[in-house]
């Protein structure tokens, strides 16, 4: 690579020209001659990813460095692209659950009561109150977890190995209650349009009791061993700064967006679920770096407990579903027994639920950030779009801007506080 | 989102402020729709962003409808929010089907746009003149099966299995540059001759292209 | 992607066939036995089967008892690629670049409806099946698998390294279908990526 010189850009677009078609870029400026190259001005092309166990799933950075210093980082995506919202056009709304599950698969049920919440919109359904309090047990879990897994990778990729065991194995803890629920570990489909799956079964609120008790001393643990940790503080602050008003800019959303300061939550700010009704803080940030994403996330994690507890305490008795029966399915045994119920339970499997014509746009607060569903019906029962709207693709569309002129090793540490993950990248 | 059908007050600011460019609105779920003209769309949501009486200073999202009916145009659509208002807004462009598909990009606008505008290009073939760096980005750049959510696109794509298996397996890993990546990689002279435009820097045993 | 075909078996090939005695089973008690306990893994994960794999290395479930200790992320040093989640198209290439990658001995676990047959996802963008791709040894079904069963999975395999034959050549060596490599006839590929049962039915959107 000897003969590879790169220019100091200092184009804030390159590489398209007035008509916006694409240009290519001299590597020698008009009127100047090309010179021999120096060993020290060489810069360095290299490719991390798509396979590579610091990017956090198959993302690929491509990487301009000058020694050790990064000049520009350029992230490819599209590696996981799934077709999920082709697909979405080809299912009923109780058929897209499971897909929801996949998307943004490290905070499942929460992706699930989304979805269900932006439906139930469009239909104009109402839940019942068991179902709006399980579904916030369903999301705090979720972001729990999901904060969880951010806090073992991200601890992983700066060097703090038993981080990771110990979130691991808090979230194994937190499996136990999602499967008892759900029957599943991972992918949950927990909702269907009108209600939930299952409700949860008997004892279940002691035991997610229990581990509320006993969660915040994991916590506790990680910080003592973080919190005031040299090295910590070393890698992490004032590494990835984004200002507030860059932060807007870039549409970031979620912990980046108030760790730069932007005290934004889609639960304080646009409710949903009795959110308003509950008492919580949210942590926003100073300096939007790397290390106020650490505090701001390892704080929502507690404030989530707090939630938790809130809700298991009011957690009225009733059904879990609507009392809809053009979304909600005839119970089991009248659907086996009498004609009519049978029959409505094929049409409902066989043919969807239509949802009138209209189209709603229904933003929760994911652990990642914003989540957006955007569905577009046309009075049939497979949506015409179902757009989501991926916190974790904007957050990481900053990168470059954050990374460039740091580190190699801050760029591995940034990379890490987004907080990515590519199955809601890519769909 | 609250207040079900009272529209924001946007709309009847924009429709007082750009007349004719503003079409129907509407509000639907809760949230106000506005339809604008494809002209004087950057005029309209730059005015959206900076003006203090609006203040959308986030963008929430980009993206384009197509709709069974194919009497229906294709839609372009915005969705603005403005944070210290705590206001939403979403805003349509309407583009017929069988005209070319383009609007202007916003990313000066907002840098969130960026990539957004890019997923449009690549998933429904939607141009955003002015954009930077506008490449697909969910498929690779080579990909020509065709823009995936165009109601024309089947669910299993146009080729065959065997087909996509071998045009995957073909593609150069290192070709997924951009121009400004390629001023200094080898893989330029694997992309297909309508993306080698301009004059470039002769690396040894490659071919070099007219200026 | 240039790929040079490895060098097909001929006849003389066989004359290296050595007939099992006792001798030859006693080796290969021993390299199999080796081999089947330090499989390495390449953890080539994408998506939510990834999460199961890692928590299948984390404490409660304990891929290291297995002789999984050291999970490789270069290709260079694996014995065994899992891959974990899904494939698209736009990763085909690169599942197929660690594959050729990869020193033999090596295996391949396919971990995972989307990895075994492309999963729920039959549509433009999901490679349908990683097999053909790359040989596969083991499927592990589940979506995602529990990590009992990917820990099934992988005692499997090492059942079917004991079965093998240090003295067999053809294990070693993997036919490519043509010179632009492919690793399946396109007919095959084809007749894999069928829908079957219910995906048939999948394909109406309105």
């Amino acid at each position: 690579m000897a003969d590879k010189r790169v220019l100091e850009l200092a184009l804030a677009t390159p590489g398209v020209d007035a008509a916006g078609n694409a240009v290519r870029l001299p590597l020698v400026p008009a009127g100047q001659t090309a010179q021999e190259p120096e060993l020290d001005s060489d810069h360095m092309l290299i490719n991390i990813g798509p396979q590579h166990p610091a990017t956090h799933g198959v993302l690929r950075l491509v990487v301009e460095l000058d020694g050790e210093v990064v000049m520009r980082v350029i992230p490819h995506i599209g590696y996981l692209h799934s077709g999920f919202e082709k697909l979405g056009e080809y299912r009923h709304y109780n058929q897209i659950i499971p897909l929801t599950d996949r998307t943004d698969y490290l905070s499942a049920p929460a992706n699930n009561v989304a979805f269900a919440l932006a439906a139930e919109r469009l239909m104009g359904i109402e839940i019942t109150p068991r179902c709006t309090v399980l579904r916030v047990i369903a999301c705090e879990l979720s972001r729990i977890i999901s904060h969880l897994v951010w806090a073992g990778t991200t601890a992983i990729d700066i060097g703090a190995f038993t981080v990771f065991l110990w979130m691991f194995q808090e979230r194994e803890r937190v499996y136990n209650l999602i499967e008892a629920w759900t029957g599943a570990r991972l992918t949950t489909s927990l909702t269907r349009v009108g209600g939930l799956m299952a409700d949860v079964p008997d004892g279940w609120t002691d035991r997610l009791r229990e581990w509320c008790r006993r969660f915040p001393k994991t916590l506790d643990e990680v910080d003592r061993m973080l919190l005031r940790n040299g090295i910590w503080l070393g890698r992490t602050q004032d590494v990835g700064v984004m200002t507030a008003a860059e932060a807007t800019n870039y549409s970031l959303s979620g912990p980046m967006l108030r760790a730069s300061g932007v005290a934004y939550d889609v639960r304080k700010d646009q409710p949903y679920l009795d959110y308003d009704t509950y008492d919580f803080e949210v942590p926003v940030g100073e300096r939007g770096d790397v290390y106020d994403r650490y505090l701001v996330r390892m704080e929502e994690m507690r404030q989530s407990v707090r939630i938790l507890l809130q809700a298991v305490d009011r957690l009225p008795e009733g059904p879990i579903n609507a009392d809809d029966p053009r979304v909600i399915l005839p119970p089991k045994k009248k659907a086996m027994s009498d004609m009519e119920s049978m029959i409505h339970h094929f049409k409902q499997v066989m043919e969807g639920v239509p949802a009138p014509a209209g189209e709603v746009y229904f933003p929760v607060e994911n652990p990642k950030g914003e989540l957006g569903t955007y569905l577009v019906s046309d009075g049939t029962a497979k949506p015409v779009r179902w757009r989501i709207r991926p916190p974790s693709f904007l957050n990481l569309a900053a990168l470059p801007k954050m990374a460039e002129g740091h580190l190699l090793s801050d760029l591995i540490a940034i990379n890490a506080s987004v907080d990515i993950v590519m199955g809601e990248i890519d769909r | 989102m609250s207040g079900a059908a009272t529209p924001n007050a946007s709309v009847a600011t924009l429709r007082a402020r750009f007349g004719a460019a503003i079409g129907r609105s509407a509000v639907v779920s809760g949230a106000t729709i506005v339809h604008v003209a494809r002209e004087r769309a950057h005029d309209i949501l730059a005015w959206l962003r900076d003006d203090p009486d609006e203040r959308y200073d986030y963008l929430v999202d980009v993206t384009a409808v197509e709709y069974r009916d194919p009497e229906r145009p294709l839609e372009v659509v915005y969705q603005l929010r403005s944070i210290p208002r705590n206001a939403f807004l979403r805003l349509k462009i309407n583009l017929d089907r069988s005209g070319p598909l383009e609007v202007d990009s916003v990313v000066d606008l907002w840098q969130g746009a960026n990539w957004l505008e890019r997923e449009a290009w690549d998933m429904f073939g939607v141009r955003f003149v002015g954009h930077p760096d506008h490449r697909r980005i969910l498929m690779w750049e080579t990909y020509d099966e065709g823009h995936p959510l165009r109601k024309d696109f089947p669910l299993r794509g146009r080729f065959s299995r065997a087909e996509q298996v071998r045009r995957a397996l073909g593609a150069d890993l290192s070709a997924h540059y951009s121009m400004d990546e390629l001023s200094i990689a080898d893989a330029y002279a694997s992309l297909p001759a309508d993306l080698r435009v301009g004059p470039r820097h002769p690396a040894p045993g490659a071919e070099t292209s007219r200026p | 992607m240039e790929l040079t075909p490895p060098p097909t078996l001929g006849a003389g090939d066989r004359a290296g066939f050595v007939s099992p005695n006792w001798v030859t089973t006693r080796l290969d008690d021993l390299v199999n036995w080796s081999r089947a306990n330090s499989l390495w893994p390449m953890a080539f994960g994408t998506a939510c089967c990834a999460i199961e794999f890692m928590a299948t290395a984390a404490s409660r479930f304990d891929l290291a008892r297995f002789g999984m200790e050291r999970v490789a992320y270069s290709p260079r040093q694996a014995d065994v690629l899992i891959c974990a989640g899904r494939l698209p198209f736009k990763l085909a290439p690169v599942i197929r670049r660690i594959w050729d990658q990869m020193p033999q001995p090596k295996w391949c676990i396919s971990m995972g409806a989307c990895a075994s047959t492309g999963g729920i996802f039959d549509n433009y963008a999901m490679v349908q099946g990683i097999d053909t791709i790359v040989p596969v040894d083991v499927y592990v079904p589940g979506c995602p698998p529990r990590p009992e069963g990917l820990l099934y999975g992988i005692m499997l395999l090492q059942k079917k390294i004991k079965g093998e034959s240090v003295f067999d050549p053809s294990l070693r060596v993997e036919q490519l279908a043509d010179q632009r490599g492919m690793f399946l006839e396109p007919a095959a590929v084809d007749e894999l990526s069928e829908p079957f049962g219910n995906s048939v039915h999948q394909t109406r959107s309105a």
